[in-house]
């Protein structure tokens, strides 16, 4: 009956389009996840709430990889209207706290003991001042390459193990006539790239050096250079059409067979997936050559504003529960192309390539080699994050030599912090 | 009775009626334009990050903007854009209204034809030109299976000459008003005097640039206006063509003040060359304002 | 009002005209490519885009895009399509639209018929308030709406538009105003008509070509609005939003087909409004506004 009445109010609202609507009991989601599969997946929260009475109102704003979302997001918040509960990245979630706009979920996640199951280095982010803040929703990592295993078996080509074998298989390919590194020219798509490059240039003590502690001499080193240069390799096996390709016509390109490699985030998969690849028989995943047992993630979570009533901060907190319930991050996960957040959920939903990311995940936490991802904020605040960017897209696109790039590096960052 | 008082009364609210019928605009307009430029003025002086903080920290964001290579590059593409972009949609705007203006047959059918760009979104604009430049997908590649294989069209891929393929579909879009903008004024002109010149043996060369043009200069005034707010806001059409790239390469003073404003978490930054940007448009308008109030009475 | 049929008196030789119409040919593909370029991969299956050549007619023909982006593609959390935001935009747009249209032509009146000291300073401050960048308004605005209570409301959009409409609106007007001859409304004045009846009973009835420019140009902008739509418009995002959602997706899959049929949507009552009154768009620009 209840519920019944609750889809009534939604299909009311849709027609007429009146907020009067609205009870209390209601969570304001803001969210960029607009796409068929995710926000489909992102459906399954709002069904988990509605079983509990809980109203969910949509609030969609995609681009950007949230860039358009985040602007409205101020907008709310000026308005002094804030939504429930916000998708959000990395330093984002922290900076919004500094403005002391987030609500506290200490007893939420007290109860659901999210401080054992959660990896440290995602709880960075999650808390602000020890304060639960937001519930981290997935894990995606950066560090990965996509391959089509019938162009490499038809070349004859194994998988790389290290960068030199890496550039070898690139070469091979090329001479071969086909593509080697499908690739799309965007300042987000290289610098994700440049997460893996700079990692397997110099290790996960140098990646923390120069993109967590932003240490100029770390940025301006020989090993920055070097990892320039290796941009400069890549940029030598793009096709002259890169610049400005969307990531996943990219991946098309591999999954046709046009081009062997790709290197980009795992949210990719699902492109794999949907052409009805299979992982291991007609696709490859694995670790950036030289990364092995390091992961650079980065993690969506719903940071939660500040809201008025007790009905509405109830309603908030069964959220937050929703989102870590090990149901829903098993669910919600396998369509993103990511892993849970939590560490203790099982992977038997999982495909190969989603199984052996969550082993790697929890490797890497154990052992201190987790990172966060440059290129989607985990690393650094945004205006370090864009920074950053400039001098990656500067020297992929030909405008920097290997040595300014590093040089710039020092001064942009410095510029921006 | 007492007409007089009445009348009286009357005239005065009458003299009052105009004032209080302009002031809820002129209102609005005080608060929700003038107000937020002082505001925008006065945040370009803090250091405010994510969200507006009152903390002045004097000249530092300006310092600090021109600092910025992009800040350079982005005043300098604006330059190119919108000087090609007024130049080409006015040469183009005002050539179709001449010849459409020769009793063209199917002139009911071109005009919309013309026009329609101007009623899309420049996303819808800037989405459909970046697949025709494309050269792996648009004009190039269909160039090449059309048997034209030395065919090369890659301008949107090369960093130098990416800001052109912005003026060509910001062109594409708007010079079809500019076109109606001069066909309204070519057909208010006066025949007779046409006629007249036509008769003291004037060539039609002649008769365009000496008669012509000269009196559609309110049209050009007009669409200059225009053209030129659109230059300066162009924001929509930047990121749906080519998103600033390749690089930063076509990246604009609207884009650059956004990306600080909001993605950056730079509002000072922002805020200071959202300055900048409005004192480029106070040199421009102002002239123009003071020409178009001193000629009316 | 002859003037506005008339041709020009200039005549033209045999290859004059054959270059004139070969001139017009080239630019009327130049305008329609584009169009013609989503129409068609509108109308084709996905494999078709992806893989082929996207200036060539579809293999298959499909209207299957076009129903998805309507009734069925993933905008948020539910497959709704762009039909309930379409609602959302004409009950923001046509208010709009309206008050600012109404504002416009009543401050062109006082501007030009009932000139007082300092009129041409307001009108100079208003004339100025069209070339402010969106973005810098945005946090304050949403300051003042959140204070009004108009945060994420239908008014409070309609607010907006309507205040940075007033701008434009007030310029057509008043110019087109300015070439009516003032002896008439000085006449009506000393035969006792009113302020208000000499707008009703004078200037509205010529008002017709300026209002369908005003008509037209505040139309197209409020409709094509995006910055305003998804920062103040809350639960009730207009279709800009929405079609944004439907192609900006970052981490998916990107359907170009239905993409290009919800890009196509979007833009279909502009593009009406355009065709429809078009020809009264050139007359009414012609009857004044172009005017200094």
């Amino acid at each position: 009956m209840r519920g019944n009445f609750g889809k009534t109010t939604a299909l009311v609202m849709a027609l007429t389009a009146t907020a009067s609507m609205a009870h209390a009991e209601d969570v304001e989601v803001l969210h960029w996840w607009t796409s068929g599969g995710e926000a489909a997946a992102l459906n399954v929260l709002k069904q988990d709430l509605a079983a509990k009475d809980i109203g969910w109102k949509d609030m969609p704003v995609a681009g950007g990889g949230g860039e358009a979302a985040m602007t409205v997001l101020r907008a709310r918040v000026t308005s002094g209207n804030p939504p429930t509960a916000v998708q959000m990245l990395g330093f984002d979630i922290t900076d919004w706290a500094k403005q002391g706009v987030l609500a506290n979920l200490d007893s939420v996640a007290k109860e659901g003991n999210w401080d054992a199951v959660v990896p440290t280095a995602l709880q960075k982010f999650s808390k602000y001042d020890g304060h639960w803040v937001a519930a981290p929703v997935d894990v995606h990592s950066t560090n990965w390459v996509w391959a089509n295993k019938k162009v490499l078996d038809g070349l004859g080509i194994a998988q790389p193990k290290t960068w030199d074998e890496f550039v070898a298989a690139l070469q091979k390919v090329k001479d071969a006539g086909k593509v080697a590194l499908a690739m799309g020219g965007q300042p987000w798509q290289e610098s994700t790239m440049f997460d893996g490059v700079v990692l397997s240039t110099g290790g996960p003590d140098f990646y923390k050096k120069a993109f967590i502690d932003l240490d100029p001499e770390a940025l301006g080193s020989d090993t920055m250079v070097e990892a320039f240069k290796r941009m400069e390799t890549l940029h030598s096996f793009v096709d002259p059409n890169f610049s400005g390709r969307d990531w996943n016509l990219a991946s098309a390109m591999v999954i046709k067979g046009d081009a062997a490699f790709q290197m980009m985030g795992d949210w990719a998969k699902g492109e794999f997936l949907r052409a009805k690849m299979v992982p291991g028989t007609d696709f490859m995943c694995f670790r950036t050559p030289g990364t092995a047992g390091d992961v650079t993630f980065n993690s969506d979570q719903f940071a939660m504003f500040k809201v008025k009533n007790p009905a509405a901060q109830a309603a908030q907190d069964e959220m937050a529960k929703a989102i870590m319930s090990p149901g829903f991050q098993s669910s919600f996960n396998v369509v993103k192309g990511s892993v849970p957040a939590r560490t203790d959920v099982s992977d038997a939903a999982f495909d190969a390539c989603g199984k052996m990311a969550m082993q790697q995940l929890k490797d890497a936490a154990a052992n201190g080699t987790l990172l966060g991802s440059m290129a989607h904020g985990h690393a650094d605040v945004a205006s370090v994050k864009n920074a950053i960017y400039d001098v990656v897209t500067a020297n992929f696109n030909g405008e920097y030599d290997a040595k300014q790039a590093a040089a710039e590096l020092v001064k942009a960052v410095a510029l921006a912090q | 009775m007492t007409t007089t008082v009445q009348v009286d009364f009357r005239t005065r609210l009458q003299n009052w009626i105009p004032k209080l019928v302009l002031a809820p605009s002129l209102g609005v307009i005080m608060v929700f334009v003038y107000g937020f430029i002082v505001y925008t003025v006065y945040l370009s002086f803090t250091n405010s990050k994510i969200l507006p903080s009152y903390d002045l920290v004097g000249m530092a964001n300006y310092t600090k903007l021109f600092q910025l290579p992009a800040w350079t590059l982005a005043i300098t593409n604006l330059a190119i854009f919108a000087s090609l972009y007024i130049v080409i949609s006015t040469a183009i705007g005002l050539t179709l209204a001449i010849f459409l203006d020769q009793k063209i047959r199917g002139e009911g059918v071109l005009r919309p034809i013309f026009l329609y760009p101007m009623a899309l979104s420049f996303i819808v604009t800037g989405t459909a030109w970046k697949w025709l430049l494309d050269p792996g997908i648009g004009i190039e590649h269909t160039m090449h299976l059309w048997g034209w294989a030395s065919f090369h069209f890659d301008w949107i891929k090369n960093s130098k000459y990416a800001i052109y393929t912005v003026v060509l579909a910001a062109v594409w879009q708007t010079s079809g008003f500019v076109m109606a903008m001069f066909l309204a004024g070519l057909r208010g002109i006066d025949n007779e005097i046409l006629k007249a010149a036509q008769i003291d043996g004037a060539s039609n060369w002649n008769l365009y640039w000496r008669i012509i043009i000269p009196q559609l200069r309110p049209a050009f005034l007009s669409s200059f206006v225009i053209l030129s707010h659109l230059a300066i806001k162009s924001y929509d059409l930047i990121i749906a063509l080519t998103g600033g790239g390749p690089g930063r390469s076509t990246e604009l003073p609207a884009t650059f003040m956004y990306s600080y404003t909001f993605t950056r978490n730079e509002m000072g930054v922002g805020a200071a060359s959202a300055v900048i940007m409005l004192m480029t448009i106070a040199a421009i308008m102002i002239p123009y304002l003071y020409a178009e109030l001193k000629e009316v009475k | 009002m002859s003037a506005i049929t008339q041709d020009t008196a200039i005549r033209t030789g045999r290859v004059t005209r054959m270059l004139i119409y070969v001139t017009l040919l080239v630019f009327t593909l130049f305008y329609l490519l584009p169009l013609f370029v989503m129409v068609v991969n509108s109308l084709k299956p996905l494999s078709e885009i992806t893989g082929g050549n996207m200036m060539s007619l579809p293999k298959t023909w499909t209207i299957e895009p076009w129903r998805q982006a309507w009734s069925s593609a993933q905008i948020g959390v539910e497959p709704t399509g762009l039909k309930p935001y379409f609602i959302n935009s004409i009950l923001m747009v046509v208010p709009a639209v309206a008050i600012s249209t109404v504002l416009g032509a009543l401050n062109g009146y006082v501007l030009t018929k009932w000139s007082f000291r300092g009129d041409k300073i307001i009108f100079g401050l208003l004339l100025l308030s069209c070339f402010i960048p969106f973005q810098i308004v945005l946090i304050p605005m949403a300051t003042v709406l959140g204070k009004l209570g108009l945060a994420g409301s239908i008014p409070g959009l309609i607010l907006v538009h309507v205040v940075y409409g007033i701008g434009f609106s007030t310029l057509y007007y008043r110019n087109y105003y300015a070439s009516f001859p003032t002896e008439l409304v000085r006449a009506a004045m000393i035969d006792g008509a009113g302020f208000f009846r000499i707008f009703w009973r004078i200037m509205l009835p010529i008002s017709g070509p300026i209002t369908v420019v005003c008509i037209i140009w505040q139309f197209t902008n409020i409709w094509n609005d995006f910055l305003f739509g998804a920062s103040f418009g809350g639960q009730i995002q207009p279709m800009t939003v929405a079609l944004n959602n439907l192609v900006q997706s970052s981490t998916g899959v990107k359907e170009y087909n239905v993409h290009f049929a919800g890009a196509i949507l979007a833009a279909l009552p502009t593009l009406l409004v355009y065709i429809v009154a078009g020809r009264y768009f050139v007359r009414g620009l012609m009857a004044g506004s172009v005017k200094g």
